[in-house]
C-alpha cells in the first residue's frame, strides 16, 4: 500500500457496548486523510465521545469494543490496526503518534503537578528526553501556543490559569511530540466565545504547520461549519450522514441533520429596529449596584484581596418582558442575578426595588423583614443552570415540586399533590412521572422540572441563570419555547442570564452586555445585534460561529478578541482606570462611550 | 521560605491553642465537687485519724489548693509564683501525685516515651498497611482482591481490641513464641538502654501495635479506596492514559497523590484516638504506657497527675495537627499558593 494515497486512519464497522447490553455504537465507519479535519457531530448520547475515545482505548472500564478495525497508517512505520494492538504497544502510540485533548480544561490537568512537568512527561516517556532537554522543548511549545511568559507557565499549577490558558497547555501537551493525528473531544465547549475562537485558530494554525489530521468532536454546528473539511453526523451510535462539510452542512440530505441545523440558534443579521419605548410598568429595578468580594488570605501574614465583581449596575425589568444580561465568564452576570433575588447582599449604596403589582409601592429587596422576605420569595424564583445538580437526587419529583408549597404552608397535602401534577403538565411532562426520581429524566426533562419547581408558588418574576447552556441544541430550543410560552401564559417577567448571544437574541426584549462587572452596552436585541456600537459587543457578536458554510468567519481576526480596552478606539477607551460613562446615544440604546 | 514562615506561624498558633486547652483541662477537672485532699481529710476524720490531717493541710498549702481556682491554674502552669516561686509545667515541675505519693514526673517519666513509642508504631502500622491495601482495592475494585480486603478490613473494624489482644497473645505465644504482656522483659525494667533491651522492646511491641492499629488501618483503607475511586474517574486520569503513561505510574503519580490529602490531614486526629483507644488495651496487655495511670488518676481525682497526662495527650494531638498542616502545604500547591495572584 502507498502511504500517500491511503487514508491516515480508516475506521470500519466499529461496534462498542457496555458489558452484555446492546451496543451503543453500531457499525460506524469513517476515514480521515493527512492534514484533514473531520468533525464527529452529535447530541449527547450520540456516542461521539465514546467513538473517538475508543481509538486510543481511553474508555470506561465496562465498555467493550465488540468489533471493527481502525487502521492507522503512520508515516514512519507499517499500517496497524489500533484495536488489535496490545495495551503496551498502544501506549507507544498514545501521546506520540495520536494525541487527545479533552473537554474540561479545568479538570483535565492534574491539580498537584506543575503544568510544564505534565507536558514534559510526554517527551520523557516517548522520546527518552532528559528533564532539562524536555523543558527547553516545552517552553518553546508554550511560546507557540500563546503563553506570554512560557518560563512562568512552565512552573505554574493548573489552578493558577484561566480555562482558555489551560486548554492551551493541553494543546501544547498534545502537540509536543508532533503527532500525526489529534483527537479533540469538545475542546471549546467549556470556553467563552472569544476564547473559543482563539483556541480554534490555534489548532488550525498548528495543523497547517505540522500537517497533522484532526478529529474534532463537537455538538456545535457553528464550529463544524467553520473548521471541518469532512463531517460525520452521529445519532444513537449510528452514522446518519457523512461527507464534505460544504455538502452536509450546506445542503443536508438526512432529516436528522436538517433538524439539527434548524435548531441551531442564530443571531439575526438584519431586522427593522423597533422604536424604543420608556418603561412604564417596572417589576424589578436595580440602581447603582456594586459588589465587592474579599478573598481572605490564608495566614495573617498575607493580604486580603478585593475583587469588584459588579460595578455600578443599573437596570429595569419590565413586567411581562425579558431582560437579558449577556457576558463572558467572570463578567459578574450571575452575581447580578443573585443580588436581584436578595440571595447575595450588594455593597452599601444602591437600591433594588420590586413592585408586586403595577403602581404599588416598591419594596427594598436588600432590606426585607421576615414577612416581606417570605412574600418576596413567593414572587421571585430562580431557574438554575445545571439541571443535573440543582435537583436533589434523593427526592421524588412530587416532593421536589411540593416542597416550596410545604415551606410556605400552602394548601392541604391533596391540593399540593394536585398542584404538582398540574405543574408537570404545564411544562410538558406526564403526571404519571410524579413518583420518579430525577435520575430517570434526561437533561431537558430535568430543566423542565426545574422550571416547574420555580413555578410552584405562582411567581411573577423568574431569574434564569443560564437555563439552557447545559442542554443539547434541539432540547435547548424546546426549553426556550417553553419559557416563552409560560411567560406569555402567566404574564411572567424574566431576568435572563446567558453567555449565548443567539439564545438571548431569540428570547429577550432588552439586552445588556456585561464586561468585568460593568454594563458596556444596552439596547433592544434588534438594535444591539444589527447595529452594535461598542467594540466589545461587536467582538462578541463576531466570535459567534454560525452553522453556515457560506459565512465562515475569519478566526484569526476574531481570535484577537476585544477584552482588552487598550485595543478599543479612542471614543471607547479608558479614562484613567475607569471606562467612559454609560450614555444614551439614541433612544433606548445605552453605550459606554466618551461624550 | 514560604514553608518556614508558615511553620513558624503554625507553631505560634499551636502554643496559643495549647494554653487554651490547658485552661479547659484544668477547669473541667475541677468541676466535680471536692478534690483528692478534701476527700482524704473527710476519710481521715471519719476514721478518727486526726493526726494525719495536719500533713494533708501542709500539702494543701504546699500545692496552693487553698488558693482561688484561677490562681491554682496559673500556679500549676507556672505563670504565677506559688509557695516556692515560679514552679509549674513550663518550668518543668509537673506537680505531685497524691494517689501515688510521688512526683508526677517520676510516675509518668518512663511511661511517656513508651506511650509515644507504642503510638508512633501504631500510626506507622496504620499507614503502611492501609495505603498499599487501599490502592490495591481501588485499582482492582469489584474483583476478589477488593472484596477480600474489604472483608478482612471490616473484620478488623468489628473485633473489639482487647479481645483481639487476648487471641493474639494466645496464638502468638503458642506458635511464634512471642512474649505476653508488658513492653519489655521484666529484667530490663529500670535498666539503662542496651541492644538487648531494644530487642526485647521491639519484640514486645509487635502485638500491641497490631492490636491498636488494626481498626484504624481498616477504616483508613476503606476511605482511601473510596477517595481513590473518586479520583480515578477524573478527566486528568484519562489525560495521563492518553499521554501513554503506564498504568501503575498513572495511578500512583496522579490520582493517588490527590487522594492522599485526607490521610495527611488525619495524622492529627489519629494520635488522640489511638492514645485514648489504647487505654483499655494497655490495661489488658499490661503495657507501661500512661494510659493505666490516667485511668487511676481520673478515678481518684488526682488532679496534677490527670491534668498533666491530659495536657500531654493534647500536646501530642496539636503537634500531630501541626505536622499534617505543614505536610499538606508541602504536598498540595493549591494550599501553598492559594493566595498567589494569577
Amino acid at each position: 500500500m502507498n502511504a500517500e494515497t491511503t487514508p491516515l486512519l480508516q475506521v470500519n464497522d466499529l461496534s462498542i457496548g457496555f458489558g452484555d447490553q446492546p451496543p451503543i455504537i453500531t457499525d460506524v465507519n469513517f476515514s480521515i486523510d493527512r492534514g484533514e479535519t473531520l468533525a464527529l457531530v452529535g447530541e449527547s448520547g450520540s456516542g461521539k465521545t465514546i467513538t473517538c475515545r475508543s481509538l486510543l482505548r481511553v474508555l470506561p472500564r465496562s465498555a467493550v469494543i465488540h468489533s471493527g478495525t481502525a487502521v492507522f497508517n503512520p508515516k514512519a512505520s507499517a499500517p496497524v490496526d489500533l484495536f488489535s494492538l496490545s495495551e503496551k504497544e498502544l501506549r507507544d502510540v498514545r501521546g506520540d503518534r495520536i494525541s487527545m485533548i479533552f473537554q474540561e480544561p479545568m479538570h483535565s490537568l492534574s491539580p498537584l503537578h506543575r503544568i510544564g512537568h505534565q507536558v514534559a512527561e510526554v517527551l520523557t516517556l516517548h522520546r527518552g528526553h532528559s528533564r532539562a532537554s524536555a523543558k527547553v522543548k516545552v517552553i518553546e511549545k508554550f511560546r507557540r501556543v500563546g503563553f506570554v511568559d512560557p518560563e512562568r507557565a512552565f512552573a505554574a499549577y493548573p489552578f493558577e490559569l484561566s480555562g482558555g490558558m489551560r486548554q492551551r497547555a493541553m494543546i501544547a501537551m498534545a502537540m509536543i511530540a508532533r503527532p500525526e493525528l489529534l483527537i479533540a473531544d469538545e475542546p471549546t465547549t467549556a470556553l467563552d466565545v472569544t476564547t473559543q475562537a482563539q483556541v480554534l485558530e490555534l489548532i488550525k494554525g498548528l495543523q497547517e504547520e505540522t500537517g497533522m489530521a484532526v478529529i474534532f468532536v463537537t455538538h456545535d454546528l457553528g464550529v463544524v461549519a467553520n473548521i471541518a473539511d469532512e463531517v460525520c453526523v452521529l445519532r444513537k451510535g449510528r452514522v446518519m450522514e457523512s461527507g464534505p462539510t460544504d455538502i452536509v452542512i450546506g445542503a443536508p440530505a438526512h432529516g436528522y441533520t436538517k433538524k439539527l441545523l434548524a435548531a441551531a440558534p442564530a443571531i439575526p443579521h438584519s431586522a427593522e429596529p423597533s422604536a424604543a419605548r420608556p418603561v412604564v410598568d417596572p417589576i424589578l429595578q436595580l440602581e447603582g449596584i456594586n459588589k465587592t468580594f474579599v478573598s481572605r488570605a490564608g495566614t495573617f501574614f498575607g493580604k486580603n484581596r478585593e475583587v469588584q465583581a459588579v460595578k455600578n449596575v443599573s437596570l429595569t425589568v419590565e413586567r411581562g418582558k425579558t431582560f437579558a444580561i449577556v457576558g463572558e465568564s467572570g463578567s459578574g452576570k450571575s452575581t447580578v442575578a443573585n443580588i436581584a433575588l436578595g440571595a447575595t447582599q450588594a455593597d452599601a449604596g444602591g437600591a433594588i426595588r420590586y413592585w408586586a403589582t403595577k403602581g404599588a409601592l416598591p419594596v427594598d429587596v436588600a432590606h426585607l423583614d421576615t414577612s416581606e422576605r417570605r412574600a418576596f420569595q413567593r414572587e421571585a424564583q430562580m431557574v438554575f443552570q445545571d439541571p443535573f445538580s440543582s435537583l436533589s437526587p434523593r427526592m421524588q419529583i412530587i416532593d421536589i415540586l411540593t416542597e416550596p408549597l410545604r415551606i410556605h404552608g400552602i394548601g392541604t397535602r391533596k391540593e399540593q399533590k394536585e398542584r404538582a401534577a398540574e405543574l408537570l403538565e404545564k411544562v410538558g411532562l406526564d403526571k404519571n412521572m410524579l413518583r420518579r426520581f430525577p435520575h430517570a429524566f434526561s437533561g431537558g426533562q430535568r430543566q423542565r422540572l426545574s422550571i416547574a419547581r420555580a413555578l410552584a408558588l405562582n411567581p411573577s418574576l423568574l431569574v434564569c441563570d443560564e437555563p439552557t447552556s447545559a442542554l443539547d441544541l434541539s432540547v435547548q430550543m424546546q426549553v426556550l419555547e417553553l419559557l416563552e410560552e409560560i411567560r406569555d401564559d402567566f404574564g411572567l417577567s424574566y431576568l435572563f442570564i446567558s453567555h449565548d448571544l443567539a439564545v438571548v437574541a431569540r428570547i429577550a426584549d432588552e439586552v445588556a452586555v456585561m464586561r468585568q462587572g460593568q454594563i458596556v452596552e444596552q439596547a433592544a436585541p434588534d438594535v444591539l445585534f444589527t447595529a452594535p456600537r461598542h467594540p466589545y459587543t461587536k467582538a462578541l457578536i463576531a466570535a459567534c460561529l454560525e452553522a453556515d458554510v457560506s459565512q465562515k468567519i475569519n478566526l484569526q481576526t476574531v481570535a484577537l478578541g476585544a477584552g482588552d480596552p487598550h485595543t478599543w478606539p479612542e471614543a471607547y477607551a479608558m479614562q484613567g482606570s475607569s471606562l467612559p460613562p454609560l450614555v444614551e446615544t439614541e433612544p433606548g440604546h445605552l453605550v459606554r462611550v466618551n461624550p | 521560605m514560604l514553608i518556614l514562615r508558615y511553620s513558624i506561624y503554625r507553631f505560634i498558633t499551636m502554643l496559643a491553642t495549647l494554653v487554651v486547652v490547658s485552661a479547659l483541662v484544668f477547669f473541667i477537672m475541677n468541676l466535680p465537687p471536692g478534690d483528692y485532699l478534701s476527700n482524704l481529710i473527710a476519710e481521715l476524720r471519719a476514721t478518727g485519724q486526726a493526726d494525719g490531717i495536719s500533713k494533708v493541710e501542709f500539702l494543701r498549702v504546699e500545692y496552693s489548693l487553698d488558693q482561688p481556682l484561677w490562681k491554682q491554674y496559673l500556679i500549676w502552669m507556672g505563670f504565677w509564683p506559688g509557695p516556692h516561686g515560679f514552679s509549674g509545667i513550663i518550668q518543668g515541675d509537673f506537680g505531685w501525685s497524691f494517689e501515688f505519693d510521688r512526683p508526677v514526673a517520676e510516675i509518668v517519666g518512663g511511661a511517656l516515651w513508651l506511650t509515644v513509642l507504642v503510638n508512633v508504631a501504631a500510626v506507622l502500622f496504620v499507614y503502611l498497611v492501609a495505603l498499599p491495601l487501599g490502592v490495591l482495592a481501588a485499582a482492582k475494585s469489584k474483583t476478589w482482591v477488593d472484596y477480600t480486603s474489604a472483608f478482612v478490613g471490616y473484620l478488623g473494624l468489628a473485633t473489639p481490641n482487647f479481645l483481639l489482644a487476648l487471641i493474639l497473645f494466645y496464638y502468638g505465644h503458642k506458635y511464634l513464641n512471642l512474649p505476653i504482656g508488658g513492653l519489655m522483659a521484666p529484667e530490663f525494667e529500670g535498666q539503662p538502654m542496651s541492644p538487648e533491651k531494644i530487642k526485647s522492646v521491639l519484640l514486645h511491641l509487635i502485638i500491641p501495635t497490631f492490636v491498636i492499629g488494626t481498626s484504624g488501618a481498616a477504616a483508613m483503607m476503606q476511605r482511601l479506596r473510596a477517595n481513590l475511586l473518586d479520583e480515578l474517574s477524573k478527566p486528568y486520569v484519562d489525560t495521563a492514559r492518553a499521554k501513554g503513561v503506564p498504568p501503575v505510574k498513572a495511578i500512583l503519580k496522579y490520582p493517588f497523590r490527590v487522594s492522599l490529602n485526607p490521610f495527611v490531614a488525619d495524622i492529627g486526629n489519629l494520635l488522640p484516638s489511638l492514645v485514648s483507644g489504647s487505654v483499655l488495651v494497655s490495661v489488658v496487655l499490661g503495657l507501661q504506657t500512661i494510659g493505666p495511670a490516667l485511668l487511676t488518676a481520673l478515678k481518684s481525682q488526682d488532679q496534677f497527675l490527670a491534668g498533666f497526662i491530659l495536657l500531654f495527650v493534647a500536646a501530642l494531638t496539636l503537634v500531630g495537627t501541626m505536622i499534617s498542616d505543614v505536610l499538606l502545604v508541602l504536598l498540595d500547591p493549591r494550599i501553598r499558593f492559594g493566595g498567589r495572584g494569577k
